[in-house]
């Protein structure tokens, strides 16, 4: 039993899951969308007094920063009572792909090739985190909503705009993927 | 107490993430490389399962717990907006290897380094704010 849970959970239980989850928030009469987050912190912080993209009733907005709080605590419960502690399964050919890029193979959720406190503390590592949330926050706003909103949402209500936001998203994602990366690492 | 039941939604999410793994910069980076049907798995079910039920929620007229009609508001037309906005995530996604819901799962499951990620995604949320009248839409 232990087991079953602390393996890497099954693709069709994940996206059931969260196809779950957006219909339960839909029943408590809100939508599924991440990013908004991003826009009720801003007005929160009080910016809202010189940008009027941040003037509105953010109040309105707490139910999503629970849930976001919610994913936190639950990122959290994955890793201290739910984990095996095994490496990210990914393909050999993936592996090797990143093998060029000087990225080793995983030795768990996360490369320390970025996410180590020797890469965060370095100039190009913190670029790299700072521009890759940047481009996230910046493009997510800009498209009017980020995964959840318009890969999830978006698409289940058959939006043209959402899949060419979609679109979007794979086009500079391939374009970091196979053309920036490698310059860079 | 009427937050209680998005602190719980929240939770599900987190654990579910972290548990399939969607959280992971390397998984991320096998979907962009069509090196595995996990993350298209993912998404596939999801916007499968969800097509399905937002399509029965308009056919029988469903309601929400507080008996209002479940509406679903169509998205601006524009081609602008979307194809340029979304690249520039697909940009970040793929260089930090997170969306803003994985960037703080990650935080909970102990990446911290995940906060510079999660800040800088706030500044980027900011200057669409600043500059927004100067874009395309």
């Amino acid at each position: 039993m232990r087991e079953i849970i602390t393996q890497t959970w099954a693709w069709w239980f994940s996206g059931a899951m969260i196809a779950s989850i957006m219909f339960f928030l839909l029943y408590f009469g809100q939508s599924f969308g991440f990013s908004s987050n991003l826009r009720t912190i801003c007005a929160a912080a009080g910016l809202g007094k010189k940008t009027k993209f941040f003037d509105f009733n953010w109040k309105a907005q707490i139910w999503n920063i629970v849930f976001l709080i919610g994913s936190i605590i639950g990122g959290y419960i994955a890793s201290q009572f739910l984990s095996s502690g095994q490496p990210v399964e990914i393909s050999a050919a993936t592996i090797n792909d990143l093998s060029k890029m000087g990225i080793a193979a995983p030795a768990s959720l996360q490369p320390q090739e970025l996410f180590g406190w020797d890469a965060v503390f370095s100039l190009k590592g913190f670029l790299i985190l700072a521009f890759g949330g940047l481009m996230v926050g910046f493009g997510s706003r800009y498209a009017g909503g980020c995964t959840s909103g318009h890969a999830i949402s978006g698409l289940s209500n058959l939006q043209l705009p959402s899949l060419i936001a979609v679109i979007g998203f794979f086009i500079g994602g391939l374009a970091m993927t196979y053309l920036i990366m490698p310059l860079i690492f | 107490m009427k937050f209680i039941k998005f602190l719980l939604l929240g939770i599900v999410f987190g654990i579910v993430m972290a548990k399939s793994e969607a959280i992971s910069w390397f998984r991320i980076q096998e979907m962009f490389r069509f090196q595995a049907f996990h993350m298209y798995g993912i998404i596939g079910t999801a916007v499968t399962l969800g097509v399905i039920g937002v399509a029965l929620i308009k056919k029988f007229n469903i309601r929400d717990f507080h008996g209002n009609p479940i509406l679903f508001l169509p998205k601006d037309k524009s081609v602008a907006r979307y194809l340029i906005g979304g690249t520039i995530f697909g940009l970040g996604w793929a260089l930090s290897g997170a969306c803003p819901g994985p960037m703080v799962v990650n935080i909970g499951y102990g990446f911290l380094s995940m906060v510079v990620v999660f800040f800088f995604a706030i500044v980027g949320t900011y200057l669409y704010g600043v500059f927004m009248k100067k874009l395309p839409h």
